[in-house]
C-alpha cells in the first residue's frame, strides 16, 4: 500500500503511553484546528467537510457534508455523536474513544461551530465505561482550558458537552431511536420524515454523526477539505478504520485508504485464515451485511461503492472472517438470535419475524428442519424485507429486521447445500409446531 | 465530582433532592443534582438517574423507580417503560459481581460457548441466574465490542479479552477468594486475558464497584482518578 497519513491512529501509535492526554494531544498539535477553525466562518467551515466528500462511518455511509446541508435554520439546534457501537464484530469506536478522546472532541467543537450548535451530546453504549471515563475527563480537560463551555478562545461561540451512557440496547445506534433514548424515552426508532435534521432532539434541528466521522474533522480543518477528498478512490475518500475479527491470525483495528482487494485485506492485513485452514466466507461489514464467499468476492475492490453493487455493504467496517470448518447454520442462527433478541418490538414482522427465523434455524441445527423449512424462511425473509433485494426493501419503521433477513438469505444463496444436508440428516419431525 | 457546565441546562436544583431521596448518600445527593442540570430538559436525566437508584438501591427497586420518577417529573409507569427497554436496568436481585460472557458472533467464532459454560459451573449459576451466596450473576449477553480480542468477558462491565475456558474458571476462583473491592480491567485482564483487540495503552486507576457501569458521574467508579 502506497503511504498516507494515519489521521486517526497516528497518536495513539507514536505515544502509546499518553495518547488520551491533553498534555500529549496539544504537544502534537491537538487544538491548533480550532483556534483556525474559530478564525473562519462557520460556513467555511462546513464547506471544508463538504469537500473532504467524506461518507459516514456508522453504517449507512452518508455523505456528511450533504447530510449537514439538509439542518434547518430553527434554533436551538443540537449535534448528537453516535458512539453505540454495538453491531457485532465492530470495535473501532471503542479503539477511537478510549485511545484518543481529544480528536474526537476537537471534531465535536469545530462540528458544533459549523453547525450552530451549542450543545452536543456523545451518547456511548452502556457497557463501555472505559471509554466513558476517558472521554469525560477529556471533557472535564476541555473545559478547564477553555476549549469548551462559554466564549471558547475568545471567539464568543459556547458550547456544552454531556456525555450520556445507553443501558445495552442495539437499537439504540439506530439515530432516532438514539434522540428518543436521549429524552428519557423508550429506546425506539421514530418514524421519517421527518428527519433529525429537521425534527430531531426535542423537536428541534440535529445532527447526528459517528464517532470515527467525527474524529476526522480536526485533521480536515488543518489540511483541508481538498486533501482529504485526494486520499483513497472517488466515492471512498480518506482513511477508514476496520475492525477484523473471527478466524484470522491478526485479529485488530486497521487504519486503511480503501481500494485494496478483499484478498489483499484478508492475507495481507489480517495475517490470512488461522491454523493454515481455508477461508469459506467473510461478513464484509458488520452482521447486518449479506455475507461475501472467496470464488465470487476476493478479487473485489473494498470500497464503498464495489461492496454495494456486489450486493453488501462495508457498514460498520467489521470484517468477520469464517474459515472451512465453520457451520454456517450456526452462525446465521448465532446472528438472527442477536437481531431477535434486539428487536425492540414496536414493528410486528421484525418483532415475530426475527424470532420465528431464529426458532426455524434452532429446528434444523437440532436435527429437526423439516424440506419445506426453507421456502419458509425464505416467506418469512420476505415478510420483512418485500422481494429480498439489495439494498433491501423494508416492511419496519427501521432497518433492523431486514438485517435479520441478510444471514439468512446468504446461507441459502451460497450454502443452501449445506442447510439441506442438515435437514436431510436430521429426523425431521411431520406435523410438529414451529420451535 | 466532574467539573459543572458554565452554567445550567435545566433548573434540577429547584427539584427537593434532599426530599425525595432522604435515604441516598450525600455524595450522590449531589451527583443526582449535577445530573438533573445536564439537559435541556429534566427528563433527558432519566437514564443517568436509574443507574445512580441502581447504585444506591442494589438493583431497581419499585421505591428506586418511585424516587427517580419524582426527581424527573415522571410518573412510575413512565419509568418502568423504559428500565424495562434497557438490559443493563436490573429489577432483580444481582450478584456483587456480575459476569457478562460474549456468545456473539466473534466470541461464538472462538469459543465464547466454552467460555459461558466455564463460568456457569465455576460459579455455581445458571445462565441469567444469581449464585445461592449471592456472589455471582452469570448472563451471556451480545457483542461487547471487542471481537478482535475474543472471547471477551466483562466483570462489572470491566472488559477482560481472550478469555479461554480455564482462565474463565480461575477468575470466578478469584473473585470469590480475593474479593476485591474494587475491579480494574487491566489487572483482570494481566491475571485472566489473552489476545486484545487491540493496545490498551497505560493501565487504569479507577475500576467498578458495583454492576453498575463505573462512570464517574454515577458515583460506580473506585480507585483513583
Ligand atoms: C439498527 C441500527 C443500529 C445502528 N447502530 C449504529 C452504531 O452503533 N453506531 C453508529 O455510528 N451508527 C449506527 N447506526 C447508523 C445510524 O442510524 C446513523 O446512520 C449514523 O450514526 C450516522 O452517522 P454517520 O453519518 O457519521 O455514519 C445504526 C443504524 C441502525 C439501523
Ligand atoms: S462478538 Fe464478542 S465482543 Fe464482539
Amino acid at each position: 500500500m502506497t503511504d498516507f497519513p494515519r489521521i486517526l491512529t497516528r497518536l495513539m501509535t507514536e505515544h502509546p503511553s499518553d495518547s488520551h492526554t491533553m498534555a500529549r494531544y496539544e504537544d502534537s498539535g491537538g487544538y491548533q484546528a480550532l483556534r483556525h477553525g474559530l478564525a473562519m466562518a462557520p460556513a467555511d467551515v462546513a464547506a471544508v467537510i463538504k469537500a473532504s466528500n467524506i461518507r459516514g462511518r456508522g453504517g449507512a455511509g452518508f455523505p456528511t457534508g450533504v447530510k449537514w446541508g439538509f439542518l434547518a435554520p430553527a434554533t436551538p439546534r443540537y449535534l448528537v455523536i453516535n458512539g453505540d457501537e454495538s453491531e457485532p464484530g465492530t470495535f473501532k469506536d471503542r479503539q477511537l474513544l478510549e485511545r484518543d478522546p481529544h480528536a474526537l472532541i476537537e471534531g465535536v467543537i469545530l462540528s458544533a461551530y459549523a453547525l450552530g450548535c451549542n450543545h452536543a451530546f456523545i451518547y456511548i453504549r452502556g457497557e463501555y465505561p472505559k471509554p466513558a471515563r476517558r472521554v469525560q475527563h477529556a471533557v472535564d480537560d476541555a473545559y478547564a482550558a477553555g476549549y469548551l463551555g462559554g466564549d471558547i478562545l475568545g471567539s464568543g461561540f459556547d458550547v456544552e458537552v454531556t456525555v450520556h451512557l445507553g443501558a445495552g440496547a442495539y437499537i439504540c445506534g439506530e439515530e432516532t431511536a438514539m434522540l428518543n433514548s436521549l429524552e428519557g424515552l423508550r429506546g425506539e426508532p421514530r418514524i421519517k420524515p421527518p428527519f433529525p435534521a429537521v425534527q430531531g432532539l426535542y423537536a428541534k434541528p440535529t445532527i447526528v454523526n459517528n464517532v470515527e466521522t467525527i474524529a476526522n474533522v480536526p485533521w480536515m480543518v488543518r489540511n483541508g477539505g481538498g486533501a482529504y477528498a485526494a486520499i483513497g478512490p472517488q466515492g471512498s475518500s480518506g482513511t477508514r478504520l476496520f475492525s477484523l475479527s473471527g478466524h484470522v491470525n491478526r485479529p485488530g483495528n486497521y487504519e486503511i485508504v480503501m481500494g485494496m482487494t478483499w484478498g489483499e485485506f484478508i492475507e495481507d492485513l489480517g495475517g490470512g485464515v488461522r491454523n493454515g485452514r481455508a477461508l469459506k466466507t467473510w461478513i464484509p461489514g458488520g452482521a447486518s451485511a449479506p455475507w461475501f464467499v472467496p470464488d465470487e468476492h476476493l478479487h473485489l475492490p473494498v470500497t464503498i461503492d464495489d461492496t454495494g453493487k456486489a450486493g453488501s455493504m462495508l457498514g460498520s467496517g467489521a470484517v468477520v472472517v469464517m474459515d472451512e470448518t465453520t457451520n454456517v447454520v450456526a452462525a446465521a442462527h448465532r446472528m438472527v438470535r442477536f437481531f431477535a433478541h434486539e428487536s425492540c418490538g414496536l414493528c410486528t414482522p421484525c418483532r415475530e419475524g426475527c424470532d420465528w427465523l431464529e426458532r426455524m434455524l434452532w429446528r434444523i441445527l437440532n436435527g429437526h428442519g423439516r424440506p419445506y423449512d426453507l421456502e419458509m424462511l425464505l416467506d418469512v425473509c420476505d415478510n420483512i424485507s418485500p422481494g429480498l433485494r439489495w439494498p433491501p426493501a423494508q416492511t419496519t419503521i427501521c432497518p433492523l429486521g431486514p438485517s435479520a433477513v441478510q444471514p439468512v438469505r446468504s446461507i441459502l444463496t451460497w450454502f443452501r447445500d449445506e442447510v439441506e444436508a442438515m435437514i436431510g440428516a436430521g429426523r425431521g419431525v411431520e406435523g410438529a409446531l414451529v420451535g | 465530582m466532574t467539573r459543572p457546565m458554565t452554567q445550567p441546562m435545566t433548573q434540577g436544583t429547584t427539584v427537593a433532592i434532599d426530599k425525595i431521596v432522604p435515604g441516598w448518600s450525600a455524595p450522590n445527593r449531589e451527583r443526582a443534582r449535577w445530573l438533573l442540570e445536564r439537559y435541556p430538559q429534566r427528563r433527558s436525566a432519566l437514564m443517568p438517574l436509574l443507574y445512580l437508584a441502581q447504585l444506591e438501591h442494589g438493583h431497581l427497586t419499585d421505591e428506586a423507580q418511585r424516587q427517580v420518577a419524582e426527581l424527573t417529573g415522571l410518573t412510575a409507569a413512565q419509568v418502568l417503560a423504559v428500565s424495562s427497554f434497557y438490559t443493563m436496568y436490573k429489577r432483580d436481585h444481582v450478584g456483587r459481581y456480575l459476569i457478562s460472557v460474549c456468545t456473539s458472533i466473534s466470541c461464538y467464532l472462538l469459543g465464547g460457548d466454552d467460555v459461558l459454560e466455564a463460568v456457569e459451573i465455576q460459579a455455581g449459576a445458571h445462565d441469567g441466574e444469581t449464585s445461592p451466596d449471592g456472589l455471582f450473576t452469570v448472563e451471556h449477553v451480545e457483542c461487547l465490542g471487542a471481537c478482535g480480542g475474543a472471547p471477551a468477558v466483562q466483570v462489572n462491565y470491566e472488559m477482560i479479552e481472550g478469555v479461554r475456558p480455564e482462565k474463565a474458571r480461575g477468575l470466578c476462583d478469584w473473585l470469590r477468594t480475593a474479593s476485591p473491592q474494587v475491579v480494574f480491567g487491566d489487572e483482570m485482564q494481566a491475571l485472566f486475558g489473552g489476545q486484545r483487540s487491540f493496545d490498551w495503552g497505560p493501565s487504569e486507576t479507577e475500576g467498578a464497584i458495583a454492576p453498575v457501569p463505573a462512570f464517574g458521574p454515577y458515583g460506580s467508579v473506585g480507585g483513583s482518578s
